[in-house]
């Protein structure tokens, strides 16, 4: 029972890191219906930058933050703007190919620069954090994944719904002509819808590193796992997103303690397929009907 | 008995019936050089080349056959696949252990092969070939991940991580096991799958994947029935890149898991995007580019560990291939996105409308 409920906490947890890192993903989506595939290294890109502000340039680690988050908002912005935006109203594939390619860049670069060994932060969340209840202990960095993540899903759902901003991405990614016929910036709209994915995935990117170290190789197999989330979930539903990325960690979790630990990595691609083939559009997607 | 008229380029498009704009050849040039390009291929090439060379155009031949089949799936019918590599894999696998444990001869194993990575194909291509394009890249991306699982842990089959020992190649009692008696065995199959598929494309089927490509709602109003058509066009992909696969264990002799993984499929993606999509000479040429460009960053990086021995600075190959590989992919996408057959198409008709291009 012991060994059942400590799974429990370890797979709600990583549930919300699966969660966390598929905000940015599902924000890039709903906005402009890019399937991110440079995803896992936009989260490696925001995770070195902390720690070579945080740790090698020995900022501090309020300041290091903050210059993280403002660095990726404007990766983000050039992305759109030299990379994105020569491709709109261009093929799917080729803008899927793109991010393909811009993954492979930025994977290169940052082992170049970093190797693909495991680096780890300097410790700084304090151990007060960190709950303790009976023989079950989750450590302080879960504890602050889940605040942020509580946060994060509450200013984006109040962003979708009441800024005008938020309107805006809601109704470019619905229909584009229409949006701007009524006058949408749409090209303002990508931009930041862009520039608030990398920042979103520099956080989780963060959190991520701060829990398991950082390393390339793991964080680009994350930003992979980032489909089977969001299919569960439904590509465009951020709240989707929270549960498919709770129910894939918890699956994760429980078939390496009950199956078998090698059967743990491929788990929720099976049970993509299986979505697939008995509800595509995942739990909370929108459902799209199209007649001949 | 009335002379044929012999076609040359004509300095304009004077097409007057589909007849004339779906033929191969649109000049008896054309021909011409082709014959003389297979004269070329099959009795000057194998005796002149050195064995690496040898060695280079076998892993085109046999890459340039999965290529091809992958173009017939992103760029003809517009379905995207990010399994490929693992479909190529499954394809080398079954033919290591048909081979191996059956003692089923090559003949039979290669075609074989090619049907077990078809029918593996569907099984992924099944829940997602009834969405949009989207779902399918996604459900390959599962594929490729399963498949590579499979390989690895079913290891009364496929040997594990250690792989499977591959006998050579025996044709009617040929022993097929040096470069240049396996060159022939690669680019008769080559020249035979690239000769299906450029007819497959004029066929009722290939301009079914086509309508769907353009514009699959039109299609299915004009009568076209989508879902069978996709998966059957993955089907056929998924057979190209068994049959390679097939050749590609016969012709390396041993195989791991190894080599088929997602980075594996990104290069055949990356093959079909630089060459060009919806083009199968495309194939060809993205082929030859990133087989040259593998190649070419193997012999820089061993230059720089020359060099880097001496300084100190070590360089490892990943990295660069791997930065390099994505450069070109966006570089293709943003300044060229019809690839390296645009850019053959330009030239070409540069030289023919000299000095009057207009």
């Amino acid at each position: 029972m012991e060994f059942f409920l400590q799974l429990l906490v370890n797979g709600i947890s990583l549930g919300f890191l699966y969660a966390l890192s598929a905000l940015g993903f599902v924000m890039i989506f709903k906005s402009s219906s890019v399937l991110n595939f440079a995803h896992g290294e936009l989260m490696a890109i925001g995770a070195f930058l902390f720690l070579a502000l945080s740790a090698w340039a020995d900022l501090p680690i309020i300041l290091a933050f903050v210059l993280t988050l403002a660095g990726s908002f404007t990766l983000g912005f050039i992305l759109e703007k030299f990379f994105l935006r020569p491709l709109i109203g261009e093929a799917l594939i080729q803008v899927i190919m793109l991010t393909l390619g811009l993954a492979l860049m930025f994977r290169g670069l940052l082992l170049f620069i970093f190797g693909g060994d495991i680096h780890d932060y300097p410790k700084f969340l304090p151990e007060a954090l960190s709950l303790k209840w009976g023989a079950i202990q989750i450590p302080s960095v879960y504890v602050a994944a889940f605040i942020i993540g509580i946060l994060f899903l509450i200013l984006f759902g109040l962003f979708f719904k009441y800024s005008s901003q938020g309107i805006y991405m809601r109704s470019v990614a619905d229909n584009q002509p229409a949006a701007l016929s009524l006058g949408v910036h749409v090209r303002r709209v990508f931009a930041l819808s862009w520039a608030i994915a990398a920042l979103v995935c520099a956080m989780s990117g963060i959190v991520l590193g701060i829990i398991n170290g950082i390393n390339v190789h793991e964080l680009s197999a994350i930003g992979l796992k980032v489909f089977p989330v969001v299919i569960l979930g439904g590509l465009d539903s951020i709240g989707g997103a929270i549960l498919g990325g709770i129910i894939i960690g918890l699956l994760e979790t429980f078939t390496g303690g009950y199956v078998s630990s090698s059967l743990r990595e491929i788990i929720p691609y099976i049970v993509l397929i299986f979505i697939l083939m008995v509800k595509p559009y995942g739990l909370f997607g929108l459902v799209e009907i199209e007649r001949v | 008995m009335k002379m044929r008229k012999l076609q040359f380029h004509p300095c304009g498009s004077f097409q007057t019936s589909y007849q004339q704009e779906l033929t191969i050849f649109g000049t008896d040039f054309g021909r011409l050089w082709l014959g003389i390009g297979l004269l070329f291929l099959f009795g000057v090439i194998p005796f002149i080349s050195s064995p690496y060379t040898l060695y280079i155009l076998n892993s085109i031949g046999i890459y340039a056959i999965a290529a091809i089949g992958l173009n017939l799936l992103i760029g003809y019918t517009g379905q995207i696949s990010l399994g490929h590599g693992a479909f190529f894999g499954v394809g080398a696998y079954t033919a290591a252990i048909l081979a191996t444990r059956g003692g089923v001869p090559f003949l039979l194993t290669v075609p074989i092969a090619g049907i077990v990575s078809a029918a593996v194909g569907m099984v992924f291509g099944l829940p997602s070939a009834r969405l949009k394009h989207l779902y399918l890249c996604i459900a390959t991306l599962a594929g490729q991940f399963i498949i590579e699982y499979v390989l690895v842990q079913w290891e009364g089959l496929t040997g594990g991580a250690e792989g499977l020992v591959v006998p050579s190649a025996n044709l009617f009692g040929l022993d097929l096991g040096d470069d240049r008696a396996f060159f022939y065995v690669i680019f008769i199959c080559f020249v035979l799958m690239a000769l299906i598929a450029v007819n497959l494309i004029r066929t009722k089927i290939g301009r079914a994947f086509i309508a769907i490509r353009d514009n699959d709602r039109a299609a299915e109003g004009m009568g076209i029935p989508i879902f069978p058509y996709k998966l059957l066009s993955f089907a056929i992909s998924s057979f190209y890149a068994g049959f390679a696969g097939a050749l590609f264990a016969y012709y390396t002799m041993a195989i791991t898991p190894e080599p088929f993984n997602l980075g594996l499929s990104i290069e055949y993606i990356a093959m079909i995007i630089i060459g060009g999509l919806g083009s199968i000479p495309g194939s060809i040429f993205g082929t030859v580019f990133i087989v040259g460009l593998n190649e070419l960053l193997s012999h820089i990086t061993e230059y720089l560990m020359n060099v880097g021995s001496s300084t100190g600075v070590a360089l490892t190959i990943a990295p660069l291939r791997e930065f390099v590989y994505g450069l070109a992919i966006v570089l293709f996408i943003i300044f060229e996105p019809k690839g390296l057959a645009e850019v053959w198409r330009i030239v070409r008709s540069n030289f023919r409308l000299w000095p009057f291009s207009y």
